[in-house]
């Protein structure tokens, strides 16, 4: 059974963040200062991501799922069907398995710690060659990161913080594999990824939802 | 300054936490252990064992200290051990490349990319220096290290060995920071020595996902003894 995209839209919106735009701008500029502010730069990010009222962790589980929701569907079902070569289809095959191994592990844990897991929406993805499915690939699995690393610190039980990271790993792993195969950095933003708050990534992925 | 003697109150509620945390750890690796490879059955399966079920026990009481709550403590207490940890092995990883560059191993895109690692690395080295000063403690000093640098083919798979390490290092000790600043900046890292390992899987033609769909953490002895070899 299959929420429509104003229920999703809603579920996102309900545990909203604050947005952190400026916080992330400061990060950026602070941590792109040859590292003068060390990792006191990352303070002002944080500081408001908690003032601003954490989710649970069920919620911050049930924010990952939806994305990888996402990126499993993008890959197994619209990627499945177009024409790629051999490079663009092996990760295809490889990553979209692996993102339906993040979906049925995070729905289980979700159960697990009496949670409900969210229902997955009705996704629409403007890919229909292998540039438009690379670039959108590139999309997704560097916004994954950046939504986990955003949420991570927000995380009160060790366990699933744990969880978080062994994914998000695996999140920057695609990214960088797909980024090299389209000719952008592997490492897009440098020596330090940059946390994205909840509100960022759900505008990112607006799109995307029917 | 190592705060040492007295114990205050944060103290005592940090420690609490720490060897909360240890228990966790233990069991976690206990499971792990039982369960074999990483699966989505059993990574749902660990974290509700870790946490205990549905409920998580809280307490404050001090258990007794395992490996775990004190692996980092040769580099200092609590963030501070934590980070000069990571800063050694970043100094590592930068000498490393820079030895790589000057060899001129590698040209056109491959070398490109490992100038870019090279200082990436060297950027990870300046600003966790910088973190443990800013927390009030003295940053590790860097390690001798000699490397074996032979030909292109030894020195990429060399670099995919280390960059695997260095994410799994990470991977370790995300769970064992207090601070949620200091959490978020060594998740930044995290994740980039993730992209790195990624991008050499490609050039030596090994697994961009060794561990498959979820990443494997390491922790401070199996890295340490890894690194071993290059130490002077």
């Amino acid at each position: 059974m299959q929420t429509n995209g104003a229920d999703t839209q809603q579920l996102l919106a309900g545990t909203e963040v604050h947005g952190l735009t400026r916080s992330a701008f400061l990060l950026r500029a602070a941590i792109a200062t040859a590292g003068l502010s060390g990792l006191g730069a990352v303070a002002p990010f944080v500081s408001e991501a908690i003032a601003a009222g954490s989710m649970t962790d069920v919620e911050i589980l049930n924010f990952a799922l939806t994305l990888e929701y996402l990126e499993s569907d993008f890959y197994n079902r619209v990627g499945a069907e177009l024409s790629l070569g051999s490079t663009a289809r092996s990760y295809q095959k490889q990553f979209g398995e692996q993102e339906q191994d993040h979906v049925e592990a995070l729905t289980k844990t979700i159960k697990e710690l009496g949670g409900t897991p969210t229902q997955k929406p009705t996704f629409k993805f403007p890919a229909n060659n292998e540039s438009s499915f690379l670039a959108l690939a590139s999309t997704f699995e560097n916004l994954g990161v950046s939504a986990y690393n955003g949420a991570a610190p927000l995380i009160t039980e060790k366990p699933v913080l744990a969880a978080a990271g062994e994914i998000v790993q695996v999140e920057a792993r695609h990214a960088a594999a797909i980024n090299l195969l389209v000719g952008k950095s592997p490492t897009p933003t440098g020596a330090f990824d940059e946390p994205k708050a909840k509100r960022q990534v759900v505008e990112a992925v607006k799109p995307y939802i029917s | 300054m190592e705060r040492q003697g007295q114990i205050d109150n944060e103290e005592a509620r940090q420690t609490g936490a720490v060897l909360q945390l240890v228990d966790d750890e233990v069991e976690r690796k206990r499971f792990l252990k039982a369960v074999g490879a990483a699966s989505a059955a059993s990574f749902s399966a660990f974290v509700v064992a870790a946490c205990g079920g549905s409920k998580k026990k809280k307490t404050t009481t001090a258990t007794t200290s395992t490996p775990a709550a004190t692996e980092t403590a040769q580099f200092g207490p609590g963030d501070i051990g934590i980070m000069n940890y990571a800063l050694t092995l970043e100094y590592l990883e930068a000498k490393f490349y820079k030895e790589v560059v000057e060899h001129r191993f590698f040209t056109g895109k491959v070398g490109s990319l490992i100038q870019r690692f090279a200082e990436e690395e060297a950027d990870h080295v300046r600003a966790l220096t910088a973190a443990v000063s800013r927390a009030g403690g003295t940053p590790a000093k860097e390690p001798q290290a000699h490397f074996p640098l032979e030909n292109p083919t030894q020195v990429a798979m060399l670099a995919y060995t280390v960059e695997n390490l260095g994410a799994a290092a990470y991977l370790g000790q995300a769970a064992r920071i207090e601070s949620k600043e200091v959490l978020a900046a060594a998740l930044s890292i995290h994740s980039v020595e993730g992209r790195h390992a990624a991008v050499l899987g490609t050039v030596v033609n090994k697994p961009i996902t060794p561990d498959g769909a979820f990443a494997k953490p390491a922790d401070v002895a199996t890295v340490l003894a890894a690194v071993k070899p290059f130490l002077a």
